[in-house]
């Protein structure tokens, strides 16, 4: 028997990015909130997520859901020196404005401003894209996560000095890189297993 | 513990970008849980360890680095795949690669910054030698590595009606964009061992 993708109700897709709340509709089939399994609930490390259908979808194969949401929390939430926690967000904001993930971009865009107040520059990021000039640390950011999401990968020797320039030690250039890379991870499956949705 | 990101960016244990690491203990860890989980699961289920393997290797030869594109070529041989299997993949990889990130926007003020690009289909030769559900795995592969933000529902129908189960597509996917995850850092790191301060 060959299963069927899903239909989304009918919704208003995002045409902009945008720092506005965005929901997200999946394209295929989530484990229903009441047939989860006690792993299923584990993987998802956060009881609230079984709200959530895209973790519902993604609980499908818990294992590796779980080492997923484990790799995220810890390179953006940890509080432990490096990189400050606005600046992870921008690296994922400029990632997914890079990759074309709305939804993501969404999310991570309105961190980064909560973080740095710096609304107006987050906005200008997702209005100009990666080429857009803020100022020489966030330019540096900017670009090393853009350079880490071209593909072939254009990260080099030179985006190293360029965020050691900056102020970066070697734990913030590690966080950039994972914040960066995790969002070539995030974007890929948000972007292809469903759509965002505005929330009117 | 095995690392296997440390390993392939050639970081030594005990060295200072070694245990820059350590401050993201859990990150470490789970990054190497992911990797297991996809590579050695509990149950492989109907996506079989060569298969994954397969499109493993396929992905990293097309991300280019070497260091990550010999370890996949090897697991794929290590897996038990046939030197017809093993030409297939690193052929359709050579015919594949191309610049990315490319792709279209929900029409609107974004459709300025479409761009296209390769839409790829698996070759007659390799076709044969992939099999029906293979093959339309690495056309859905190419299409997440390449131009994520082209998806739509047509090729998770695809998937399906080539014998993939719902589930099967997220590992799939899981397994796909993990290997987005850990090429770049694989190379980030790379570059900063590179560059000691």
């Amino acid at each position: 028997m060959t299963e069927k993708t899903q239909t989304p109700p009918a919704h208003t897709e995002p045409v902009v990015f945008t720092r506005d709340q965005l929901d997200w509709l999946p394209w295929l089939e989530p484990a229903a909130e009441e047939t989860l399994t006690p792993r299923q609930k584990e993987s998802l490390v956060d009881a609230a997520r079984a709200k959530s259908p895209y973790f519902r979808l993604l609980a499908r194969d818990p294992d590796i859901l779980e080492a997923r949401t484990r790799t995220d929390k810890d390179i953006f939430y940890n509080p432990q020196a490096g990189l400050p926690r606005a600046e992870r967000e921008l690296a994922a904001a400029a990632t997914s404005r890079l990759n074309g993930c709305i939804y993501c971009a969404s999310v991570h865009a309105r961190h980064a401003a909560i973080y740095s107040k710096r609304e107006r520059d987050v906005q200008k990021l997702l209005d100009q894209g990666i080429s857009v000039d803020l100022d020489p640390r966030w330019n540096a950011i900017v670009a090393a996560s853009a350079a880490l999401t071209g593909i072939p990968i254009d990260f080099g020797p030179d985006d190293i000095d360029r965020l050691r320039s900056v102020g970066l030690d070697d734990l913030a250039i590690i966080d950039v890189i994972n914040a960066a890379s995790f969002f070539n991870w995030a974007n890929r499956l948000m972007l292809s297993l469903g759509e965002p949705a505005t929330t009117d | 513990m095995t690392d296997m990101i440390n390993m392939l960016a050639g970081i030594a244990p005990g060295s200072a970008l070694d245990k820059a690491r350590d401050a993201r203990p859990e990150a470490r860890r789970q990054a190497q849980a992911s990797y297991d989980a996809l590579f050695s699961p509990t149950e492989a289920g109907t996506f079989s360890l060569q298969d994954r393997f397969a499109v493993a290797a396929f992905v990293a030869a097309l991300h280019g680095r070497d260091e990550t594109r010999d370890f996949y070529k090897e697991q794929l041989v290590a897996a038990g795949a046939s030197p017809e299997l093993q030409v297939a993949v690193a052929s359709e990889a050579f015919e594949a690669r191309t610049h990315g990130p490319y792709g279209h926007y929900p029409a609107g003020p974004l459709s300025l910054e479409n761009s296209d690009g390769m839409v790829y289909a698996v070759g007659p030769t390799a076709r044969h030698v992939l099999g029906q559900r293979l093959a339309t795995a690495f056309e859905h592969t190419h299409m997440l590595v390449y131009h994520p933000r082209d998806a739509a529902p047509a090729s998770l129908q695809a998937m399906l009606d080539a014998g993939w189960s719902t589930t099967d597509i997220v590992t799939l996917s899981q397994l796909v964009s993990f290997l987005a995850f850990q090429i770049r850092v694989v190379a980030g790191l790379k570059a900063l061992n590179a560059r000691p301060a």
